[in-house]
C-alpha cells in the first residue's frame, strides 16, 4: 500500500526534542525554576499550617465552615468523612493533598481571574486566549508531564504547576462569561453615573459575575483534585502517591484506601464550594438553631428568613 | 432663560465606516439606500435643538426613531458621528474622558426604562451609587440617599432589595438614584414605559409635583403623545432619525408640521392641550362708575353680546346680562342692582377641560390675571365648539 510515509517522514519527535532539550532547557531552565519559588512558598506555609493543626481542631473547623455555607447535612458528612479518613490512617496524606490542591487553586485564582477580566474586556485578547485554553483542556494531562519534568524537574512544585495548568481554564472562561453576561443596562447605568472602568469592575461587574466565577472555581477545584494521582507520577506526595504506589505494588487495599480518601475529600470540597456558588450572601441560622435542628426531627420554630430570589 | 443643552447638527451612524455614510447622506441618499449599499444604519440624522434651563423637553416618536440614541448622546454613552452636543459650553461629543466623566458625575443623571437597578445592592445603596462613585463619604452618602428616597416617597424602604419592590416603586428608586447626586440635568429614557397605565399616570403627576420644586432641566423620552403633552414644556417629534417638529403642546396639536405629526395628534384630547387663551375674545368691559343700564344695553347691542363684564377701578366687579339690562331700563333700576357678582372666572392658562363646567352656566367666562384685571372673555359656545372640533 502506498502511504505518505514512503515519500515524506517528519521527524517531529526530533524537532521537539531539540527544541526542548537544546534550546528551552539550557536557556530557560533557571527562569522556569524561579517560577517554582512562589509555589513552593505557598505550599510550604500551607503544609506547615495544616500539619501543625491537630486533627480534631481541623475537623471541627471544616465542619463548621461546611455548616455555615452548605447546611447541616454537609457539615455532618464532613465530620464523619474526616473521622473515617483519620481512622484508615491517611490523615497526613490527606493534609498533604489538601495543601497541594489549595495551593494550585490559589494560583489558579490569582492568575485566572485577572485573565478572565481581561478577556471580558478585549475581544482580541479573548480570541487569542480561547484556542490556548482549548488546547490546555484537550491535551491529556500525561502528555505535558514530560515537558514539565524537563523544565521544572520532579517533586511537589512541578506537580502543582502541572495541576495549575490543567485546572486553570474553567476559572478564566467563567470569569469572562460572568462579566460578559452582566446586563447591558446595568453597565450602562454605571457608566452614566461616571464610573471609571475600575469602579465598574469592582462595583458592578465582578459582584454580579460572582456566581458564575464561583461556578468556575468549583470546576477548577475539581480538576485540581483529579490531577492528584497523576502528579504523583512526577514525585508529588499525598493521597495520589498512596494510590500510585498501591497500584505499582498491586496492593489493592492501599490503592483503594487512597482512592476513598480522594473521593471523600472531593465530595467535601465540592459541596462546600457549590454551596458558596449558590448562595447570594451567606446568611445562616444561628448555632443554637442548627444544634436544635440536629437533634429535633422537625424544626420547632422556622425562624429562618426566606431566601431571597436570585 | 439660559440654554442648558444645545445640540448642533448631530448625526449618528451605526456601522464601521460612518464617514462614508455621512458623505452619502450629504449627497442626498436616503437611509434605506445607505443601508442597502453599505449596511450602515443612520440612527440620528442632522438633529439640532436647545433645551432651556429648568424646562421639561420631551422627545417623542415611534419605536426606532432614534430617541434612545439621541438621549444617550447627551451624556456621551453614545458618541455622535458628527455634530456638537453642548452642555453648558462643554462639548460632550469631543471632550476628554475625564471631562466627560466629570459631566456625568456632576451635571447629568439618567433614569432608565427598565430601571437598571443593581440587584446585588439595597435600595439605599442603589440610590447612593452616584455619590459613591464620586467618592462621597459613607455617612453623607447615606444621609443624602435617604433624603432622595423621601422625596420619592420611599423613605422606609432603604434596606429592601430592588427585587422586593413593585415596578412603580423600582422606578421611584431609579428616580431617587438620579436625584441623589443633585444633577442639573435629568435624562429619562421612557421611564414609565414599563409601568401599567394607572401607576404610570401616578408617576407622571408625581414627576410634575417634584419638578415644581426642583426645577431641573429634564429631557424626557416617550412614545406616548398624551404623556408628552402632560409633562412637556417643549415637545420634539422624531421620525426616522430626524426631528420633524419642535414646539409647545399647543403649537404641535394646532399646527402639525406634516402628516406624521398630524397622525399622532389626531387622537389627542384637545381639551388637555389648549388653554382658555386660545379661544378668548378681547375683553370689552364697561366701567361701573360711569355707565347706566341704557348705556350697557346699547353697548351689548352694538357688539352683539349676551352679557357684559363690569369693572370697578380696573378690577373685575361683576357681569350684567342683556335680559337683566333690558328689565332694568324698563323698570328704571340702577345698574348696580342688576349686576351679578357671582360669575364664572378662569385664567388665561386654564385648560379647556377645566373650562367645560364653567361654560355650562351659559355666561361668558371672564379670564382674569393675578390682580383681578380682565384679560379676555371666553364665550361658552366657543368652549363647546373647540371640544367638538377636536373629535372629528
Ligand atoms: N448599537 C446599534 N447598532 C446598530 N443599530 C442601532 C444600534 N442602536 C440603535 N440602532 C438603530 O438605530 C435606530 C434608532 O434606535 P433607537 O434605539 O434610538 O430608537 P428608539 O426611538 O429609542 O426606539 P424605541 O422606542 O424602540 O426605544 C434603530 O433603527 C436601531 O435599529
Ligand atoms: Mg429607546
Amino acid at each position: 500500500m502506498l502511504s505518505p510515509s514512503d515519500f515524506l517522514s517528519i521527524p517531529l519527535d526530533d524537532w521537539v526534542n531539540s527544541l526542548v532539550r537544546d534550546w528551552l532547557v539550557p536557556n530557560f531552565r533557571p527562569f522556569f525554576r524561579s517560577l517554582q519559588w512562589p509555589v513552593t512558598q505557598v505550599l510550604k506555609s500551607l503544609t506547615g499550617f495544616l500539619g501543625a493543626t491537630p486533627m480534631v481542631v481541623f475537623t471541627a473547623v471544616l465542619s463548621l465552615v461546611a455548616w455555615r455555607t452548605a447546611g447541616k447535612g454537609v457539615a455532618l458528612f464532613t465530620l464523619l468523612a474526616l473521622c473515617f479518613i483519620d481512622a484508615i490512617g491517611l490523615w497526613p496524606e490527606t493534609m498533604t493533598t489538601l495543601a497541594m490542591v489549595v495551593t494550585a487553586v490559589f494560583f489558579c485564582i490569582v492568575i485566572g481571574i485577572p485573565l478572565g477580566v481581561l478577556a471580558s474586556r478585549s475581544d482580541v485578547f479573548r480570541a487569542i486566549l480561547r484556542p490556548i485554553l482549548d488546547i490546555m483542556q484537550t491535551i491529556p494531562s500525561f502528555v505535558y508531564l514530560v515537558p514539565i519534568v524537563m523544565l521544572f524537574g520532579v517533586g511537589m512544585a512541578p506537580g502543582i504547576i502541572a495541576t495549575i495548568i490543567f485546572a486553570l481554564p474553567p476559572i478564566i472562561r467563567l470569569t469572562d462569561l460572568g462579566i460578559r453576561d452582566v446586563r447591558n443596562d446595568l453597565t450602562e447605568a454605571a457608566v452614566s453615573f461616571g464610573a471609571t472602568p475600575w469602579q465598574m469592575l469592582m462595583e458592578v461587574q465582578f459582584p454580579l459575575a460572582l456566581r458564575t466565577v464561583m461556578a468556575g472555581l468549583n470546576q477548577t477545584l475539581m480538576l485540581a483534585l483529579s490531577m492528584v494521582v497523576i502528579t504523583a507520577m512526577i514525585g508529588a506526595g499525598g493521597l495520589g502517591l498512596t494510590v500510585f504506589t498501591g497500584l505499582g505494588r498491586l496492593d489493592v487495599g492501599g490503592a483503594t484506601a487512597g482512592g476513598v480518601g480522594i473521593v471523600l475529600l472531593a465530595i467535601i470540597l465540592d459541596r462546600i464550594s457549590q454551596a458558596l456558588t449558590e448562595k447570594r450572601s451567606v446568611q445562616s441560622p444561628s448555632l443554637l438553631q442548627t444544634m436544635r435542628g440536629f437533634f429535633a426531627t422537625r424544626r420547632p420554630v422556622p425562624l429562618e428568613e426566606p431566601e431571597r430570589a436570585g | 432663560m439660559t440654554t442648558k443643552i444645545s445640540a448642533k447638527n448631530i448625526f449618528k451612524i451605526f456601522g464601521n465606516n460612518p464617514d462614508q455614510a455621512l458623505g452619502l447622506l450629504q449627497k442626498g441618499q436616503s437611509k434605506e439606500e445607505i443601508y442597502a449599499s453599505t449596511g450602515q444604519t443612520v440612527g440620528v440624522d442632522d438633529v439640532s435643538f436647545e433645551v432651556a434651563e429648568g424646562e421639561v423637553f420631551v422627545v417623542m416618536g415611534l419605536s426606532g426613531s432614534g430617541k434612545s440614541t439621541l438621549v444617550r448622546m447627551i451624556n456621551g454613552l453614545i458618541k455622535p458621528s458628527a455634530g456638537e452636543m453642548l452642555i453648558d459650553d462643554i462639548d460632550v461629543a469631543s471632550c476628554s474622558r475625564d471631562v466627560l466623566r466629570r459631566v456625568r458625575r456632576e451635571k447629568v443623571a439618567m433614569v432608565f426604562q427598565h430601571f437598571a437597578l443593581f440587584p446585588h445592592r439595597t435600595v439605599a445603596e442603589n440610590v447612593a451609587f452616584g455619590l459613591k462613585i464620586r467618592g462621597v463619604k459613607p455617612d453623607e452618602r447615606r444621609e443624602r440617599a435617604q433624603a432622595a428616597l423621601e422625596q420619592v416617597g420611599l423613605g422606609t424602604r432603604g434596606d429592601s432589595f430592588p427585587d422586593e419592590l413593585s415596578g412603580g416603586m423600582q422606578q421611584r428608586v431609579g428616580l431617587a438614584r438620579g436625584l441623589a447626586s443633585e444633577p442639573e440635568i435629568l435624562l429619562m429614557d421612557e421611564p414609565f414605559g414599563a409601568l401599567d397605565p394607572l401607576i404610570r399616570s401616578d408617576m407622571q403627576q408625581e414627576l410634575l409635583e417634584l419638578q415644581r420644586s426642583l426645577k431641573k432641566t429634564i429631557v424626557f423620552i416617550t412614545h406616548d403623545l398624551n404623556e408628552a403633552l402632560i409633562l412637556g414644556n417643549t415637545i420634539a417629534i422624531m421620525r426616522n432619525g430626524s426631528m420633524v417638529q419642535i414646539g409647545t403642546a399647543e403649537q404641535i396639536v394646532s399646527n402639525p408640521a406634516d402628516d406624521y405629526v398630524a397622525a399622532f395628534t389626531r387622537d389627542v384630547d384637545r381639551s388637555l392641550v389648549f388653554t382658555a387663551q386660545s379661544i378668548a375674545d378681547p375683553a370689552q368691559p364697561l366701567d361701573l362708575a360711569n355707565t347706566d343700564a341704557t348705556a350697557a344695553l346699547a353697548h351689548m347691542e352694538t357688539h352683539g353680546l349676551d352679557a357684559v363684564h363690569m369693572v370697578d377701578h380696573g378690577k373685575l366687579a361683576g357681569i350684567v346680562t342683556y335680559r337683566d339690562a333690558n328689565t332694568a331700563v324698563r323698570d328704571d333700576v340702577a345698574l348696580k342692582h342688576i349686576m351679578q357678582e357671582d360669575m364664572p372666572t378662569a385664567s388665561a392658562e386654564t385648560l379647556l377641560v377645566d373650562l367645560y363646567p364653567l361654560a355650562e352656566k351659559g355666561l361668558p367666562i371672564a379670564l382674569t390675571d393675578d390682580e383681578d384685571r380682565l384679560d379676555g372673555v371666553v364665550a361658552p359656545q366657543a368652549v363647546f365648539a373647540q371640544l367638538s372640533n377636536g373629535k372629528q
